[in-house]
């Protein structure tokens, strides 16, 4: 099938190198590491073109209001040192030096015309920050549930190469780090660009002199800045490594504090963290060193040039310099250069506060396209392709033996299966028949990790599985239910090939216990409940029953109440295989397939899993990883899987005699896992 | 609290004070500028008015102090050198406040990362000095938060006092006495919105604080479900509940948007509070410097309440206003930032306040006689749960060398007895001996050095082989490492690895399979050749044949060692001299396998279970894993 396997290669990442490479978990190491590799190089612009997409795709007319008030608002602020250089030159300066009276209207035109200009201020700062709550929070609210629902229908293997902890850290660091993006950077940006356009704008309209020795000044701050920051983000990146290797070295050695106790080992643990715990807080001083000094530098260079205009001023009023200004042109715009010195005075303080405002949003804006890349990274992941036309319905026994469509559940179902051809429909009963031929598999291109598998399972027949670890045996039950896709060769299912069935359909056919038990916070019930989400309440204790899981959640002080908390920490370890038997139960699925928990409990608990475990298999098919060859002995055959291929097949009775691999194990001689 | 805390800052106290006086000067420079400036606007005034110029006298004046030096007249060439003398002065003032602002920063960097460095140190250390007690009373994972979030906010907040907390106050004083220098009037204005901007301020973290906690809770509701979502992704898929799972992340991921706008709302309608007292004093100020500029010098009513201002004054005033509202908004802010780390500090101080529930003894016996036991009449219950005996009246003698089989289901307490005997708890009631001595009177060191535990939920460190099996013995030969693996059967898986003995085992030791993990767990104790030998069910992922060769191997090499092992499988106690079958807590049998076959109904029905399905196959044991 070489469209299917065009669909491996494209999972991987180009330039990845997978050479022998057979386990997914190996895989998954690799591919973090090459992922770190390439994290480094090319960042991806078109991040904030994406999160402005979101911004203007749910909140356009909002946004435009946002910039509109910010534009406003900003102007209002902006405008400010120019009412004072009106009041000096048309007010304060005649009074003072005698030059007439110009009665008090300067002074009133003054306070209304700068008092309406704060209020407009007030008032759209107000609505824009309200606005922009709103708008944060739901564009925030849209990127998780995007990339929740996406993550929902990617392929397993996409959950195989990614560390759940790395997946998490997308949810939770990378969206927390667009949140600040978004709800303060970016309209702090928009604010900053807007005053500093409508100061430059001022100060052109008053002096050119001026003007220039600013733009001089700011051109100095922007070179410290770039200096200063790029020098602190290098360290940033070391502290953190630093940082990094610290925590690392906590959580492994708080997780074998006991070991560590046992050992007497406590000196030479707090010797290794002496050392890494130093090097933790070298790397830290120097860029807390380089971030607490950029602040300090912007605002002296800031007071730096309030004195140099003050100077240039002065000196320009002495040595009666000419003023060159648009203003000068215009009526109503000419001013007395004292009055042009005292405004700059101000302008320029307000200019270099918003260069300083604008370094400190840098870093959230490289932390914003870091997240940005990782939440689109998932985005962007293809999901997993379903062509499978064949569905899974209710059905009812006709006549003749055959099937047909019900309305009703009825216990029977069937596979309705359209042949596009001849436009016509058949129903073939679900009775669990299924057959692999010839199966070829590889994780990775190339490293076929399956050879040539053929097996039959008939109705309510079981077949098991055993091997060591990396034989293959989890692979075959991973082919079956399609999280991955056979390279070659046919499985089919009542005769129907699997990839002609709908995924949804075909899982919905098999009911799986894992080897993990994965239960989710909620009460035992709705656990329960999740193999079949419309069961009632009997339904639910029938299935416990089955499972012998009621009795111990009847001694339960909430009884089927009872919350779990997350994976059921609450509960032993054989509880919460019990719970996990007794959901599959409650699916109620013809084929079953069943993966075998390693961990040990003790011998009475065993013993009640395991009945359980056998309640759940009479009357279905059932595929068994067999990890305790004592669940093996009655299966109607046993596959012994080695390096992915089937070495020996046959009853328990039959591969005894043959006194081989199975054998070897079966006395003990091999380990199995 | 904060003296506990204080404990940590040791050799940065002088960078913590050092870094706290440049920010003082830095202050002060700061505040004189607006001054200076003033002057020089204040010494140009008026020039520029032509016609006007005889009756105008520049006052050469130096912090609004007239210095006596004046220019009559216009501002002419020879006014220039003052001018200079102005600007000479504010650029070496701006240069100093660099300089201030440099070291500061330079030191407070040096301070709080030596103070999150010691901070740590001091927890890890106490954290090493931990009994077995102490460990269970704090989880694991809330002591890694403790030393790595919490350590992290205190060094935040610990920056932000000396940074800001120091600054702004200072700020605020220094801003209010020279307004009141210029001008005692607008100088109470100033105190007076500086004031309301504090109460409006302090009000909003009030009413935000309980929304935010609210919203920090759904937040945590939602990550949990996503967590769930990604570990249980197979489960999601094998039950098709891809839809399910969507509506339930949905409802939470609602729920967030919900409370944070909520919240944020909260917090941007208190925006335009600030903004509001922030314009308004400005323009007050505005308005009143006017006022007394233009009328001041006439009118006589005005110098009762100030005096005289000029254009330089307001220029100056405006500016303390502004540095005086900003101290005040600074201030709340990293209020609200150390009220936060209050509570990681707490929690970091529970750990530091934490004595260790058991010590080495002084001059404790540092030889162990030999490897006899001896539990009289022993009662035992955890901490915290006085009420619950987990062991009652343990009685017990073990002779040196024996072979020590301990069964018992779940929660029979088989680990809390052995736990007893290289003193990982101290028990309640009675007394073990070790080699005739009670065990609290030997050094720990030595009695733990001679009584090896293979722990239950063991746990191998980043490292190589090599490294992990030195722990039971840090000067060991490479020889001796190859023996002691030798004798846990794990030689073999170690000689097939690429590395050998060099093989890096991941954190957690996830390269390795279970059984593997086991057998390096069981060399690392044996390479110590200690007088006990405890096997804390540590052979459950091996198969039954290495299991047995282990036993033999260690019987073989290891004679004189006692050696008791608990285990879930009737097989690993073939070969032990007796076999102690514990219930509920208490020693419910001893004997030999024969004789608790008859007697021990727990002991022949584990015996049966086990046993059952090989029957006809040559007694073989089944359980193989």
């Amino acid at each position: 099938m070489p469209s299917l396997n065009n669909k491996q290669s494209g999972v991987m990442p180009e330039g990845f190198d997978a050479e022998g490479v057979t386990d997914p978990k190996q895989l998954k190491k690799m591919l973090r590491e090459h992922k770190k590799a390439q994290k480094q190089s090319a960042p991806d612009r078109k991040v904030f073109r994406r999160i402005l997409g979101y911004i203007f795709k749910y909140y356009k007319a909002r946004f435009i209001l946002v910039v509109i008030s910010i534009i406003i608002g900003s102007i209002g602020t902006a405008m400010i040192p120019v009412i004072l250089m009106m009041l000096t030159n048309n007010y304060i300066e005649p009074h003072t030096l005698g030059g007439g009276d110009t009665g008090v209207l300067p002074l009133w035109t003054f306070l209304i015309v700068s008092a309406a200009l704060y209020l407009v201020a007030v008032c759209f700062s107000t609505t824009y920050n309200v606005l922009m709550a709103r708008i944060g929070q739901g564009v925030l609210y849209n990127i998780r549930r995007d990339m929740f629902v996406h993550m929902q229908y990617l392929p397993i293997s996409y959950f195989d190469r990614h560390l759940s902890g790395d997946i998490m850290s997308v949810y939770t660091n990378d969206v927390d780090a667009l949140r600040q993006f978004i709800c303060q950077t970016l309209p702090q940006l928009i604010i900053s660009a807007v005053t500093l356009t409508a100061l430059l704008v001022i100060m052109f309209v008053y002096s050119l002199w001026l003007l220039l020795i600013v733009l001089a000044v700011v051109g100095v701050m922007i070179f410290v800045v770039t200096k200063i920051g790029g020098a602190s983000s290098r360290y940033f990146i070391m502290q953190q490594t630093a940082l990094g290797k610290v925590d690392g070295y906590i959580e492994e050695s708080m997780h074998g504090q006991k070991v560590i106790k046992v050992f007497c080992h406590e000196e030479e643990a707090k010797r290794d963290f002496d050392e890494k715990n130093d090097s933790l807080c070298r790397h830290a001083t120097a860029a807390n060193t380089y971030a607490n000094v950029l602040m300090p530098v912007l605002q002296n260079i800031g007071n730096i040039l309030y004195v140099i205009i003050a100077i240039v001023g002065s000196l320009m009023i002495v040595l009666g310099g000419k003023n060159v200004g648009l203003g000068n042109a215009i009526p109503g715009f000419d001013m007395e250069i004292i009055a042009v010195v005292v405004g700059f005075l101000s302008i320029a303080k307000s200019f270099t506060q918003q260069i300083a405002t604008i370094s400190q949003q840098i870093n959230f804006v490289a932390m914003a396209q870091a997240g940005g890349n990782r939440i689109f990274a998932i985005m962007d992941e293809a999901p997993e392709e379903d062509n499978g036309y064949v569905e899974l319905v209710w059905a009812k026994r006709t006549a003749d033996g055959g099937v047909e469509p019900s309305d009703t559940y009825t216990g029977l179902w069937a596979w309705k299966h359209p042949h596009r051809a001849e436009g016509t429909v058949t129903y073939v009963e679900l009775k669990g028949d299924i057959e692999m031929h010839d199966v070829d598999f590889a994780y990775v291109p190339g490293k076929t990790v399956l050879h040539d598998v053929t097996l039959y399972a008939k109705p309510g027949q079981k077949v098991a599985f055993v091997g060591a670890t990396g034989a293959g045996k989890t692979t075959i039950t991973n082919l079956i239910n399609r999280f991955y896709d056979i390279e070659d060769g046919k499985i089919r299912y009542d005769g129907i090939n699997i990839n002609k069935i709908k995924k949804p359909d075909l899982r919905r056919s098999l009911g799986i216990v894992l080897q993990d038990t994965n239960l989710f916070t909620g009460t035992i019930k709705d656990n329960i409940r999740y193999g079949k989400l419309n069961a009632t309440d009997e339904e639910v204790i029938e299935a416990a029953k089955l499972a012998n899981a009621h009795d111990f959640i009847m001694r339960l002080p909430d009884g089927y109440d009872t919350m779990l908390e997350s994976d059921g920490a609450n509960l032993s370890q054989g509880q919460r295989q019990l719970l996990s038997i007794a959901r599959t139960a409650c699916e109620n699925a013809p084929v079953l397939v069943l993966d075998e928990a390693t961990s040990s409990i003790d011998t009475r608990t065993e013993q009640i899993v395991q009945s359980g475990m056998d309640k759940l298999m009479t009357g279905r098919t059932v595929f068994v990883i067999a990890h305790r060859l004592s669940t093996v002995r009655n299966s109607n055959v046993i596959m012994v899987l080695d390096h992915g291929r089937i070495i020996e097949r046959g009853t328990h009775e039959q591969l005894l005699e043959q006194q081989g691999t199975y054998y070897k194990l079966y006395t003990g001689a091999f380990e199995l896992e | 609290m904060i003296g506990k805390l204080a404990k940590s800052v040791r050799e940065y106290k002088t960078p913590s004070i050092l870094s706290v006086v440049f920010i003082a000067l830095e202050v002060v420079l700061e505040v004189f500028l607006p001054l200076v400036c003033s002057d020089l606007v204040n010494f140009i005034e008026g020039s520029s008015v032509p016609g006007m110029d005889t009756a105008i006298t520049h006052n050469f004046t130096l912090l609004g102090i007239n210095t006596g030096v004046s220019v009559t007249g216009a501002l002419d060439a020879g006014a220039i050198g003052y001018v200079f003398a102005y600007a000479g002065m504010l650029i070496a003032m701006a240069g100093l406040s660099l300089t201030c602002g440099l070291l500061s920063g330079m030191f407070c960097a040096r301070a709080s990362a030596g103070f999150a460095k010691n901070l740590r140190k001091d927890l890890y250390y106490t954290i090493q000095d931990f009994s077995f007690e102490n460990i269970d009373t704090f989880s694991t994972s809330s002591l890694v938060t403790r030393l790595t979030t919490d350590v992290t906010n205190v060094q935040n907040a610990y920056m932000m006092i000396i940074r800001i907390a120091v600054r702004s106050p200072l700020m605020f004083l220094a801003s209010l006495i020279m307004a009141f220098m210029k001008n005692w009037f607008i100088a109470l204005i100033f105190l007076g919105a500086a004031l309301l901007l504090l109460g409006a301020m302090a009000l909003i973290p009030r009413k935000a604080m309980p929304i935010f906690n609210r919203v920090f809770k759904k937040y945590d509701n939602m990550n949990l479900r996503i967590q769930e979502n990604v570990h249980a992704a197979r489960a999601v898929k094998a039950f098709v509940r891809e839809d399910y799972e969507i509506q339930k992340f949905d409802t939470a991921a609602t729920d967030v948007r919900k409370d944070f706008t909520k919240a944020e709302t909260l917090l941007a309608l208190s925006n335009p509070i600030v903004y509001f007292i922030m314009f308004v004093l400005i323009l007050t100020t505005c308005t009143l410097c006017t006022v007394f500029i233009v009328n001041g010098q006439t009118d006589p009513n005005f110098h009762t309440i100030g005096g005289e201002l000029n254009l330089g004054d307001l220029s100056a005033l405006v500016q303390y206003a502004i540095m005086i509202l900003m101290s005040m908004i600074m201030l709340v802010m990293v209020f609200v930032m150390i009220v936060m780390a209050v509570e990681s500090a707490r929690r970091i101080v529970t750990v530091l306040d934490t004595k260790s529930t058991l010590e080495s003894p002084e001059g404790g016996k540092t030889e162990v006689a030999d490897g006899s036991i001896e539990f009289d009449h022993v009662d035992f219950s955890y901490a915290g749960d006085d009420e619950k005996c987990a062991l009652k009246d343990a009685d017990i003698k073990i002779k040196s060398g024996e072979v020590i089989g301990i069964l018992g289901g779940t929660g029979s307490s088989k680990t809390t007895l052995v736990q007893l005997i290289p003193r990982l708890y101290d028990v309640t009631e009675g007394s073990v001996k070790v080699g005739g001595v009670d065990v609290r009177e030997y050094d720990l060191e030595s009695l733990r050095k001679n009584v090896a535990m293979v722990l239950q939920k063991n746990v191998l460190f980043s490292g190589t082989i090599k490294e992990n099996i030195r722990w039971g013995k840090p000067d060991a030969t490479d020889e001796e490492i190859v023996e002691a693996c030798k004798l846990a059967q794990a030689d073999e898986f170690i000689s097939q690895m690429p590395d050998g003995y060099d093989t890096f085992i991941e954190q957690g030791g996830t390269n390795v399979s279970g059984g593997q993990r086991q057998r390096l767990c069981i060399a690392r104790a044996l390479i110590a050749s200690p007088k006990i030998i405890i096997f804390d069910d540590s052979t459950s992922a091996v198969d039954t044949k290495t299991d047995a060769l282990i036993r033999q191997a260690m019987k073989e090499s290891l004679p004189e060692a006692t050696k008791i092992i608990i285990a879930q499988r009737v097989s690993s106690f073939e070969g032990a001299d007796r076999i102690i079958v514990m219930d509920g807590g208490r020693i419910s049998a001893v004997g030999t396998h024969d004789e608790l076959m008859k007697s021990s109904p727990i002991y022949r029905e584990a015996y049966e279970i086990q046993n059952k399905k090989s029957d006809d196959e040559e007694g073989n044991d089944a359980v193989a894993e």
